[in-house]
């Protein structure tokens, strides 16, 4: 597949001209940007502004309308092998009777294949990405006796036990307490530290410069991105953040309708 | 005997010990083949059943079996004007699994395409189907040529009309879906606890989903004839739900869900055989629901006793934290360790007698004694517990003002739910942040209470 100008194969994610609907009414709009290799990057915007989505829409967990994306030059499909996800922390049932343990094996379910059990080896890389999250003491505690930080912090582990090169974190900080919140900022100095591409959806403007490299300023479009530094401005907030743009949302709207109509 | 059948007949008659024992050694041969065939339906109606109560798909089972109806008849009259018998139960089964994944593809159907929730769709499907196989089953009776009698057995189901080719088939389903879900127990667990990450991983998410509501539908198929298709959800759901009152882990409860439905399925039809008049399927179902009901209960995991007996014990400590808070501070206003309980009891608006119970307890711990002139007194060790309770109370309740922002008007009560659950760990790290030279000094005037 040729690759089009301005982007470029090395990128670890390139995205060109990606649009996503629900139920035909667009949420991302011709989303077109490569993401630059070994930086922490964060995606911003209002609630429904769409972070979410574009995480999904990269890792096909939702179609797309239009658009491509490719890793590292390929389609997702054929690298799926160098990406971790973590989901938002509501989008599964903790009442699940399975151990901390169990839920970070899950991570390496695709390493082991089809209808083998998990080995030696991988429960101590299991183990090993709980420690990574202080969690080690919690491997065998039932999910839903974990306080939500620790919950968090159980998910992280289990893309940790993935060993991937591209993370994508969905709200990794959302509601967590302090000790969860520190483990995580460890968890990603050592990611970049080790030259992994990381993505994490993130409410919390504050932190933004402090905590990440680069950041995707995104409301139904992309706003802005680019280096914190350079892009993190008032302007560019007010932009992502000044209410929806009119024309934009409604022409949204009126598609959605159109269905309905038939 | 049979003569004796009839609907105004409602004697039970109960076996002889000889009976009884006959049936246990299964010396009869139709009995051998009811109990062995629903023992085995049991096991794999446990098993998926487990899977399909994570999977929180519980109620489209009940439609699936619900839309095997219409399949039952159109496979009867079809086999009928061919010529054939009607009766040829590989056809019956055949049409009924056919409907059955037909009704689980109409609610797919209807949830995607349209806004409607699962449960109206589930809704939906079970009543049309129903009723649609309902009319079918009214014409293959008058269709000439086929004898379609046996159909009805089909809804509360037929256990007495088995064979032991019915038999053979509910074995090798179970040994059939032992072996899938052994195989897939990796990929159905993911599938059930986080089907996004499932995607991302590449997993053939809506593949799997297929494979475990097809093992569904042929389990409950081969339910029909025993417990019919109107209870068949029972034996898929109620023992996975009553394994999870005892176990934690997904491999001892797919254990025990099909020990539960494997023992439900023995029990039910040795006392169908025992006595006469008792339908099958309708006592296994009972008694799948009275092994729920005694999980449910007395379940180590979350059943009500054991959650009853720790609430209980909670509650007792609450309540002597309560009087040893009470007799601190009153003896701290007296500066005396001896008080009287009318100054209990003026301090927190509590009968005189829960005050008179809870001063019994501390004096079985030797935290009070009673003085000579009704008085009491605390002793040593009760002043030492007292102590420490006040303390964590007040460190508690300074956290809340300093840190929660919480007036100090209200403060009082909110501590008195918390403070009962913190742990040493917790009160450490409280004196950690309050600076450990905190000195028992009440955050606002003791007694004067919102």
């Amino acid at each position: 597949m040729p690759i089009e100008a301005g982007h470029s194969e090395t990128s670890p994610v390139s995205i060109h001209d990606l649009t996503v609907a629900y139920h035909r009414k667009p949420v991302l709009w011709d989303v077109d940007l490569d993401i630059p290799e070994g930086k922490l990057v964060a995606v911003v915007g209002p609630n429904g502004a769409g972070k979410s989505t574009l995480i999904k829409a990269i890792l096909d967990i939702v179609p797309r309308a239009s658009g491509e994306v490719l890793l590292y030059g390929k389609p997702f499909k054929k690298q799926r092998k160098l990406v971790a996800y973590v989901p938002q922390r509501e989008s599964v049932d903790w009442d699940f009777p399975i151990d901390a343990l169990g839920v970070v094996l899950m991570g390496r379910y695709s390493t082991i294949g089809w209808c083998k059990p998990t080995g030696k080896k991988d429960k101590l890389l299991a183990m090993d990405a709980l420690e990574r999250v202080g969690m080690s003491e919690y491997a065998h505690r039932q999910i839903n006796q974990l306080s939500g930080g620790q919950q968090q912090r159980v998910f992280l582990a289990r893309a940790l036990a993935q060993d991937s090169t591209i993370y994508f974190m969905d709200e990794p900080f959302a509601s967590v307490d302090a000790a969860t919140e520190r483990a995580i900022i460890q968890v990603l100095s050592d990611l970049r530290e080790k030259g992994k591409t990381v993505v994490v959806v993130h409410h919390d403007l504050q932190t933004v410069p402090e905590y990440f490299d680069h950041v995707i300023m995104l409301n139904m479009r992309v706003v802005a991105h680019g280096p914190v530094e350079d892009v993190f401005t008032n302007d560019n907030l007010k932009k992502t953040y000044g209410g929806r743009l009119t024309l934009l949302s409604e022409a949204a709207d009126r598609l959605a309708k159109n269905k309905v109509l038939g | 005997m049979i003569a004796n059948h009839s609907i105004s007949d409602v004697r039970v008659d109960f076996p002889s010990l000889d009976q009884i024992v006959k049936v246990l050694l299964l010396e009869d041969y139709n009995t051998r083949v009811v109990v062995l065939g629903v023992m085995a339906l049991g096991v794999a109606s446990g098993i998926i059943g487990t899977f399909l109560l994570l999977r929180k798909r519980a109620l489209t089972a009940d439609a699936l079996s619900h839309a095997t109806l219409p399949g039952i008849a159109v496979a009867f009259m079809v086999a009928v004007s061919f010529g054939g018998s009607g009766k040829s139960m590989v056809w019956l089964l055949l049409g009924a699994f056919v409907f059955g994944c037909i009704g689980v593809l109409c609610i797919l159907a209807i949830r995607h395409t349209t806004r409607l929730k699962d449960d109206a769709a589930i809704g939906i499907v079970l009543s049309v189907l129903f009723g649609l196989g309902l009319c079918l089953l009214k014409i293959a009776t008058e269709l000439p040529g086929g004898s379609a009698a046996g159909l009805q057995g089909f809804i509360f189901g037929k256990a007495a009309s088995m064979v032991a080719s019915d038999a053979r088939t509910m074995l090798f389903v179970a040994v059939g879906v032992l072996l899938v879900t052994g195989m897939l127990r990796k990929e159905f667990t993911l599938l059930c606890f986080d089907e996004t990450f499932s995607t991302s991983q590449g997993w053939p998410v809506i593949k799997l989903d297929m494979v475990l509501m097809a093992m569904v539908a042929i389990v409950t198929v081969i339910a029909l004839q025993s417990v019919g298709l109107v209870l068949a959800v029972a034996m898929l759901i109620i023992p996975a739900a009553s394994a999870r009152y005892w176990a934690k882990s997904i491999m001892s409860i797919l254990f025990l869900s099909a020990i539960i439905g494997c023992l439900s399925g023995w029990l039910g039809a040795t006392v169908s055989a025992l006595i006469p008049r008792m339908p099958t399927g309708p006592i296994i179902v009972l008694l799948c629901g009275f092994w729920f009901v005694v999980s449910f209960v007395f379940g180590t995991n979350n059943g009500i006793v054991v959650t009853q007996i720790q609430r209980a014990k909670l509650n007792r400590r609450v309540g002597m934290q309560h009087i040893l808070r009470a007799m601190w501070e009153v003896s701290e206003e007296n500066a005396s360790s001896t008080f009287r309980v009318d100054e209990i009891i003026r301090l927190r608006s509590w009968k005189k007698l829960a005050v008179l119970q809870l001063l019994a307890r501390a004096e079985k711990r030797n935290y009070v004694t009673r003085l000579p002139n009704g008085d009491w007194m605390m002793t040593t060790g009760g002043s030492i517990e007292a102590r420490r309770v006040v303390r964590n109370h007040r460190l508690w309740e300074t956290y809340l003002i300093h840190f929660a922002d919480i007036a100090p008007s209200h403060v009082d009560r909110d501590a008195d739910t918390i403070e009962h659950v913190l742990g040493k760990d917790l009160v450490e790290r409280l004196e950690h942040l309050l600076d450990s030279s905190y000195d028992l000094q009440s955050p606002h005037p003791v007694g004067e209470r919102a």
